[in-house]
Parts: structure tokens; C-alpha cells; sequence
């Protein structure tokens, strides 16, 4: 069983394949990014990108990354540790308080941003309408995405995390 | 550094942005083993036996530990220690914990967890407050003789006399809900059995020097054998304090008993179903005006549900009393609170501490007074709000700082077009199926603990050779930024960037005790304790430099890296004044405290300075109703709080966003729901708080006034931005529908056309 992860192919053992995903990025990989913060599929803290597609992660299983592509949010900053200009949205518009929601809003977005990089903001709201946040009240998560989707609107130059290195920063 | 100061600035935002922030569950250790609490079916029932040797006997599984394996003490709290880290006599709520399996794996535990028997008798479940008063009820806690938690008083003027003095005479009831704090993450607790004997508890809590307290009572050994280390918090909103310290305290025992790290993960059921939550009220409430829209008299009676233990429900209900009748001059004041015990899930602290739910009703009764007199609800309150010199009802003369409550009033007035915007409300009739309604709220708030307790925080500042900073405080950070504001708060006032300090991992092993970050009194307290600290060192560095710049240590000044005396050119940077320090035996560190300054209060009068400083707060809501379904559509939301002054902005905007989003879903969403004393709201797709979707466009107008009492200006904020928003939207839906809505959460079914009972015209 093939996985690229976070840009890197692995090769799993098929027995691995009933492992809970949440448990293997946690436990097996130390990629602790994605949260488990209600087991059901209702808050997405565990959310990834699979194929870019956001996932919530805590009922999936490791057979249902066989083939696929994924982004966890250690993935998304360039290996020298830039951070992507999504994540630096997120910084600079205080978007983040206690942060246990961060990874899996920041994924969300990244995957709605590829897909829209155009976006008013009640769009913006509805794409991360599955993912609770407690502490901010999403307004400033959204001002992060606002101010970020202008970087996707140049699809030659924004980076694509997972897929290729990201270029230096500006 | 002004760089840090303009923008949004975060010591942990880069770590939590790029998802290496460490918290509790992401942790690490060698040899862990895992437990789990074990619950029953029970919802009152005396305990005859609890059978453990089923799952004891089951696969993975080290030790089952009942109330039997506590060596210290199993029940503990911070007002009255009921509280049991495992149920020992009875079983008073359906989350109470009979027991905890430990084993190798967290499934282990889980599986054998249900082979725990608990041999019960039932008694009879006390779930109505008010039936828990009854002297046929049974009791909660025998030994108690009655069902009575606490009462508290305010007995001001004649309230007889004032109801003679009034016009109008209005009398309303209201309830509110039970509501969970819903913190994203669940609560986790990893105690460490270190090796020369300490245990070391690494959790998701709000409170470690109370837990520390939990911890060494639990394991019955001293403070200093317990270390505390402040680990990132996946948000509290006050609810990371007795049930936290609790799981921390049965995680320690563990690894105390077994010699291995423990770690107790909590499933969200599990969460919900024994961590305790926003008390719900009833609330009986008299007000009587004259003609000329003034408040004579208020005669009301709080009763407040607290669940099976006592929590802090004796603070929470003595906030309500305190405020009981909002920012108003009232002369003649008849207020009675009870906190009851039931069998119901334990109510303690909770953003807002008894302040939410008194709003929703003053808030009310305020437009239905301006109603009844004529006049607008903007003109009944300005012509009965506290104002500078204002005496509170519990005789406070509030001169200390500045009184901004008409200025909070009029920005909300001005950012919204308020009046413009009211005339435009449906009033339970519109040509489309939308109704439209706008309303407001406003409050004072005493800031931090008040007359509940000893109030102080130190901080410490430790400059090191090279002139880098390790900057402390005894403020947990809990989600809000509290490091970052004590970083900023030091920064600004050493006049060294930000980049120059690194707030160390705290730890109960190395500040005072400072007490609990709660009751928005983080940046007060520990940027006060920051700012005496910062204060101190600079007194102590003036004195090392002083013959180098040739003046009076009183002379030097600190400006923008430097460290100056008040000749030309008479500077000399603050990396070589404190190098210039360790050369000459002295050490550039400092602990500086911040004593809240005094207040008083006579329980039996309800009369006293009940808090050092107060804030001001008003918000306004814009919504509209569907006819048809009763949908309400939040359109806009806007609020003033006055800070004092505000330490970094965007995080500001922060607590005002999420607080009011959070009392968005006190309004129309949030219920902890019970069956026969079992809650069935036991996951966040049934405990439903708000999305993205269901919030507006929300704007934040920040009010600077800062505190003369306060060393760094700053005032609170977490706290007030989530307690006015549900009565500013059951207001909007006053004048919306023509229908007052009494109890929380507001529900609304299909409009009739035209208004039922009221008429809704102001």
C-alpha cells in the first residue's frame, strides 16, 4: 500500500490498513497537527487533505489513503520553514487563539482556496462551515482567508504544498 | 517592536499555525499507560458495592482504583470539599465516577471499563430546583441537612417604600439554560512519576495552582512534591477548573501507584457528561418606575440550579447578586439568591460567572419598563445608568476610574444608526417573510475576583548575560494570548523588542501562586504583576548604571533599546547596562506583584466595595425572523468594551468576536438536554455551538480608558464580551416579532401575523 504524505511516498504494510488514520499520523508518524476532539466526524480538529479534498479524519481508516495524496498541516510551511502565505494570514489577522482548531481550518481553506481563489466572504464562510471554532467567532479566520486567497489568484506562482517545495519567501 | 504592537503579535503562533504546538494529547512519554473513568447508570443511588475484579482480571489491565486506593483525601473543592475524585458514598449525578481502569492501551481501558459492576440502591433524583427546596425532597448531601448550596442578600433602602414611589409596577419570570463550554479540546491529564519523587502533571487546565492543591490532597503529600507545567490549552472559557484538576489529580494517583506515566484522555461524551457547566437560573423579577422613567425599587429572587456539588456556585450566584440589577441607580434593592443542590449535572464556572443570565433578564426588563413609561429603551437607560460618582446598589461610589458606560452606549449608537435602524423594525408585520428587528444590552462588570477572594499575581523577570529576557507570570495561558500580553506588557515598558523576550514554560514549581486565570483577570493581574516586575528591574538597573551616565539612578531612562540618562549622548544600550550588571555583582532580576487593591462586603447587608475597578460594556444585534419557520438570521452584530487599555489589538478583537459568538449560541442554539438526570447532548453534533454560517459580520470598537488602579492600564475583556449579546438579540426579537422572549435558548415557531398579546411599539 502506497501513501504520499506530505509529499514524501511511504510504503505500508497491507495489515496496516484498519489502523485508524487519526492514530497513525498521531501515534506512528508523530504528526500530531491533526486534533481528535469528538471521535464522530462532527468538529473537524482532525482534519486533512486527501487527493486535496478536506477529510475528517477520526472515521477513517489507512486503507482509504491507498494511492492517494496527503496533507497533513506539518506539510503546508516550505522545509526551511517558511510558512505558506496562508499560514502567515492566519498570524497576522489574529486568527488564532487556542489553536486546537487551527490545522484543520487552515487545511480547510487551503483546499477551498485552490478551488476558489476568488471567494466573498459568505463563500468563505461556507467552506469552513464544518469546522468548529470556540474561541474566535470565525470573523478574523475569515479575514485570514480574504487576505490569503489573493496568493491563489496566481496559480503559476503560489506554491502547492505536498506537491512541490515551496519557493523561497518574498 | 512597533512592528509587534501594530500587528496581531503571538509568542505561540508560529507553533500553532504550523501544528508542532505541543498539547496535552500530543505529548510523548516512554512506558505510558492509559486510564479511563469508569461511570454508572445511576443518577442518585447510594453505593453498596463496586465489583472490579471482572475488569481487573481482563487483557492489558494493570490496577482498577476505586475511592478505597486514594491515600489522601477523595473529596476536595474550592469552597466546600464535596467534590470526590472517585463517588465513595453515594452516586449523586450521572457523571460521577465510580472508578478508573488503567492499562497498557487506551482501547484496554475502555474495554474493561465496562466490566465494572456498581451495586446501587436507588434514591430518589432531586432534578427541580425548586423541588430540591421542599422539605419533603430528598437530599443531595445529608450531612448538609438541607439542599441549600449558599444564599446571598442585597438589602438596600425600603423596597416597599420605593414600590409606593412607582407608576408602573412590572413583574416578569425568566429561565435560562444549562450550557456547556464546549472547549475543542477534551480534557487530558498525564501525571509523571519523576525520580527523585515529584510527580509532574502535564494537562489540559485552566487552574494549576488549584489543581496542584487537588493533586497533593489526593496523593496526600506536600505542595513542592507536585509540579504543575504549563502545557497549551486547547480552550476553557472557565471550565478547565475543578473537573480538569479532578482528572489530573486521578491521573497522578496512577502514576503514583504504579510507577509509570498515566495518561487520562477524555472521549467528548465523557467531557460532557461529567464536566460541569453554565448554571441555569430562574429568575422572579420586580421593577417599579415612576412616569417619569425612573427605577424606584427592584425586588427580584435568583435561584440558581448547581448541580450535585458545590463548585464555586457561592461566587457565581454572589457575581449575579452584586449585578442584579445592571448599570442602573437603584435606591431601593430586595434582591434574594439561592444555589440549590440536584441531582442534575454540576454547574460552576463559565465565561460570564453568574452574569449572563442576569443580563438576559435586566436587559429585558428595562425595554419592557421604557415601554411601559413611553419612552425609548436607550432613554430609560441613560436616564438610570451609572454615571461618574454613581453609587452602585451595593453602596460603591464608583470614582476611582473612569465611568464610560455613555460612551460604550453612544459608540454602539453611532456604528449601528441605532435610532434610524429601530424605526425600521417589523413589529410582527412585514410585506415578505422576513421580519426585521435590532436590539441592544449593556453592563458594568467588577473586574477579577472582587470580594470572592485573596486577589494577587507576581511575575518574574529574569534578564540573562547576553541581555535576553525570560519573562513569567503566574497567568496560565489558556488560549487567549495571555503570554503574548505579558511579553508585550514587558516589552513596552523595558523598551526592548519583543524578540529580546521568551515567556518561559510556567510552572507551580517556580512562580507564586498566583491564583486562577479566570474571571478575565489575566492581563490585569499578571500585566500588573509584569509591569511592578519590569518597574523593579529597571529601578535595580538604574542603580548599576547610574555612575556610568553620570546622574541619579532617578534620572535614567529607558528608550527604545537603550538605557539613558538625561545628558546628550548620555545613552548606553540595555544588552551592555546589564552586562555592565553581572560584572559588577548584581543580579538583573526581579519578581513583581500586583495586590488587587481592597474591597469589603457584609453578607447579611449585601453591602460593600464589592470589586476594585469596574468595566463597561454595550452591544447591539440586527436580525430578522422568517414568518413561516421562525428561523432567526443574525444580520449584524456590534459592540463597545472599554478595556482600559488594550495590549494587542487584534487579540483584543478576538475576545470580542469570540465572545460574542459564544453568546450567540447562548441565545439561540446551546442546551445541555436531560433525560431523568442523563444528559443526551453528549457530542458536538448534538451540542450544537455556533458555525461560521450561523454568526454574522461582527465589529469590534475598542474604548480605551485606562485603569489609574491598574500598573499596565489594562483592564478585562473576556468575560463582558459574552454577556449582553443573548438579551441584545431576544431585544431584536422584541421588536421583530412583538414577542418577548423569557427563556433560554430563544425558539421560535411560525409568526402569526399579527402581535398575540403585546403591543410591540415602543
Amino acid at each position: 500500500m502506497r501513501v504520499n504524505l506530505n509529499g514524501r511516498d511511504l510504503e505500508l504494510p497491507e495489515s496496516m490498513g484498519e489502523r485508524r488514520l487519526i492514530l497513525f499520523l498521531r501515534e506512528d508518524m508523530d504528526l500530531t497537527g491533526a486534533k481528535n476532539a469528538c471521535d464522530i466526524g462532527a468538529c473537524g480538529a482532525c482534519t486533512i487533505l486527501i487527493d486535496d479534498e478536506p477529510a475528517k479524519i477520526c472515521i477513517k481508516r489507512v486503507k482509504d489513503v491507498a494511492g492517494k495524496r496527503v496533507l497533513t498541516i506539518e506539510g503546508m510551511a516550505a522545509p526551511d520553514g517558511t510558512l505558506h502565505p496562508l499560514q502567515q494570514a492566519f498570524l497576522d489577522r489574529g486568527a488564532i487563539q487556542c489553536g486546537f482548531c487551527t490545522p484543520g481550518m487552515v487545511l480547510v481553506a487551503h483546499a477551498f482556496l485552490l478551488k476558489n481563489p476568488n471567494p466573498t466572504r459568505l463563500q468563505i464562510r461556507k467552506a469552513i462551515n464544518g469546522n468548529l471554532c470556540r474561541c474566535t467567532g470565525y470573523q478574523q479566520i475569515v479575514d485570514a482567508i480574504e487576505q490569503a486567497s489573493t496568493h491563489y489568484r496566481r496559480p503559476a506562482d503560489y506554491p502547492h504544498p505536498g506537491i512541490q517545495p515551496l519557493a523561497k519567501a518574498p | 517592536m512597533k512592528d509587534a504592537l501594530d500587528k496581531c503579535w503571538r509568542n505561540d503562533g508560529p507553533a500553532k499555525v504550523t501544528g508542532r504546538s505541543k498539547f496535552s494529547d500530543d505529548l510523548k512519554f516512554v512506558r505510558l499507560l492509559h486510564a479511563v473513568p469508569v461511570y454508572s447508570d445511576f443518577v442518585h443511588a447510594r453505593i453498596i458495592r463496586i465489583e472490579t475484579a471482572d475488569a481487573e482480571k481482563a487483557e492489558g489491565v494493570l490496577r482498577v482504583l476505586t475511592a478505597r486506593d486514594v491515600p489522601g483525601a477523595n473529596r476536595f473543592g474550592q469552597i466546600i470539599s464535596d467534590y470526590r475524585i472517585f463517588a465513595d458514598d453515594k452516586i449523586r449525578y450521572n457523571g460521577d465516577v465510580v472508578a478508573m481502569v488503567v492499562a497498557e492501551t487506551r482501547d484496554l481501558a475502555i474495554r474493561a471499563a465496562a466490566l465494572v459492576r456498581v451495586e446501587a440502591s436507588v434514591l430518589p433524583a432531586v432534578l427541580d430546583p425548586e423541588g430540591a427546596l421542599l422539605p419533603e425532597s430528598a437530599l443531595v448531601h445529608e450531612d448538609r441537612g438541607s439542599n441549600i448550596v449558599n444564599t446571598h442578600a442585597v438589602r438596600r433602602g425600603d423596597v416597599a417604600k420605593g414600590f409606593e414611589q412607582a407608576d408602573f409596577i412590572i413583574e416578569e419570570r425568566f429561565s435560562t439554560q444549562s450550557v456547556e463550554h464546549a472547549y475543542m479540546e477534551p480534557e487530558v491529564a498525564i501525571g509523571v512519576p519523576r525520580p527523585d519523587g515529584v510527580i509532574e502533571i502535564y494537562g489540559s487546565m485552566q487552574h494549576p495552582f488549584s489543581t496542584r492543591r487537588f493533586v497533593a490532597a489526593c496523593l496526600a503529600c506536600s505542595l513542592a512534591e507536585v509540579e504543575v507545567v504549563g502545557t497549551p490549552l486547547g480552550g476553557g472559557f472557565g471550565g478547565k477548573d475543578d473537573t480538569a484538576a479532578i482528572v489530573c489529580a486521578r491521573a497522578a494517583l496512577a502514576a503514583k501507584l504504579l510507577g509509570r506515566p498515566v495518561k487520562m484522555m477524555y472521549r467528548r461524551d465523557w467531557s460532557i457528561r461529567e464536566s460541569y457547566k453554565r448554571h441555569p437560573y430562574r429568575v422572579t423579577y420586580k421593577m417599579g418606575v415612576t412616569k417619569g422613567g425612573l427605577i424606584t425599587a427592584v425586588q427580584c429572587r435568583i435561584l440558581a440550579d448547581g448541580g450535585a456539588y458545590c463548585s464555586v456556585t457561592p461566587w457565581v450566584t454572589w457575581r449575579s447578586t452584586v449585578q442584579c440589577c445592571g448599570p442602573y441607580r437603584v435606591e431601593n434593592v430586595h434582591c434574594d439568591t439561592i444555589g440549590v443542590f440536584t441531582n442534575n449535572i454540576v454547574a460552576g464556572a463559565m465565561r460570564g460567572f453568574g452574569s449572563p443570565q442576569m443580563n438576559f433578564v435586566v436587559e429585558q426588563m428595562v425595554e419592557i419598563a421604557a415601554e411601559r413609561v413611553g419612552i425609548s429603551g436607550v432613554e430609560f437607560r441613560n436616564r438610570n445608568r451609572v454615571r461618574q460618582g454613581s453609587v452602585t446598589i451595593t453602596g460603591q461610589r464608583l470614582d476611582t476610574h473612569k465611568v464610560s458606560m455613555g460612551e460604550v452606549l453612544d459608540a454602539v449608537l453611532k456604528e449601528t444608526d441605532y435610532e434610524a435602524k429601530l424605526a425600521k423594525c417589523s413589529h410582527g408585520t412585514s410585506s415578505s417573510d422576513e421580519l426585521y428587528g435590532i436590539g441592544l444590552a449593556m453592563s458594568y462588570r467588577g473586574v477579577s475576583l472582587g470580594a470572592e477572594g485573596v486577589d494577587q499575581c507576581a511575575a518574574i523577570i529574569n534578564v540573562q548575560p547576553d541581555g535576553s529576557v525570560l519573562l513569567e507570570a503566574g497567568v496560565h495561558e489558556n488560549g487567549q494570548g495571555a503570554e503574548s500580553a505579558m511579553t508585550l506588557i514587558a516589552s513596552r515598558e523595558l523598551a526592548i523588542g519583543v524578540d529580546r523576550i521568551r515567556y518561559r514554560r510556567s510552572s507551580t514549581s517556580s512562580v507564586p501562586d498566583s491564583g486562577t486565570t479566570v474571571a478575565s483577570r489575566g492581563t490585569i493581574m499578571g500585566g500588573g504583576a509584569v509591569t511592578m516586575a519590569a518597574r523593579e528591574l529597571k529601578r535595580k538597573i538604574a542603580e548599576a548604571v547610574c555612575t556610568e551616565l553620570k546622574c541619579l539612578p532617578e534620572d535614567v531612562s529607558f528608550d527604545r533599546g537603550n538605557v539613558c540618562g538625561p545628558g546628550p549622548g548620555a545613552a548606553m544600550k540595555f544588552d551592555d547596562a546589564i552586562a555592565l550588571m553581572f560584572r559588577t555583582q548584581r543580579y538583573p532580576y526581579a519578581c513583581g506583584v500586583f495586590k488587587a487593591p481592597p474591597v469589603s462586603w457584609d453578607e447579611k447587608t449585601g453591602q460593600g466595595d464589592a470589586y476594585f475597578t469596574w468595566v463597561y460594556g454595550c452591544q447591539a444585534a440586527e436580525l430578522s425572523v422568517n414568518k413561516k419557520t421562525g428561523k432567526v438570521t443574525l444580520l449584524s452584530a456590534v459592540a463597545a468594551h472599554d478595556v482600559g487599555r488594550a495590549v494587542n489589538r487584534e487579540m483584543v478583537r478576538g475576545q470580542f468576536f469570540g465572545g460574542m459568538a459564544m453568546a450567540a449560541g447562548y441565545a439561540l442554539h446551546e442546551e445541555v438536554k436531560s433525560k431523568d438526570g442523563r444528559i443526551t447532548t453528549l457530542n458536538l453534533n448534538t451540542y450544537r455551538i455556533p458555525r461560521a454560517m450561523d454568526l454574522p459580520e461582527m465589529t469590534a470598537l475598542i474604548v480605551e480608558n485606562p485603569d489609574p488602579q491598574s500598573p499596565s492600564g489594562a483592564k478585562a475583556l473576556g468575560e463582558p464580551t459574552n454577556e449582553i449579546l443573548a438579551p441584545a438579540i431576544a431585544n431584536a426579537i422584541y421588536h421583530a416579532t412583538g414577542r418577548r422572549e423569557r427563556s433560554l435558548p430563544i425558539r421560535l415557531s411560525a409568526i402569526p401575523e399579527e402581535p398575540q398579546e403585546e403591543d410591540c411599539r415602543l
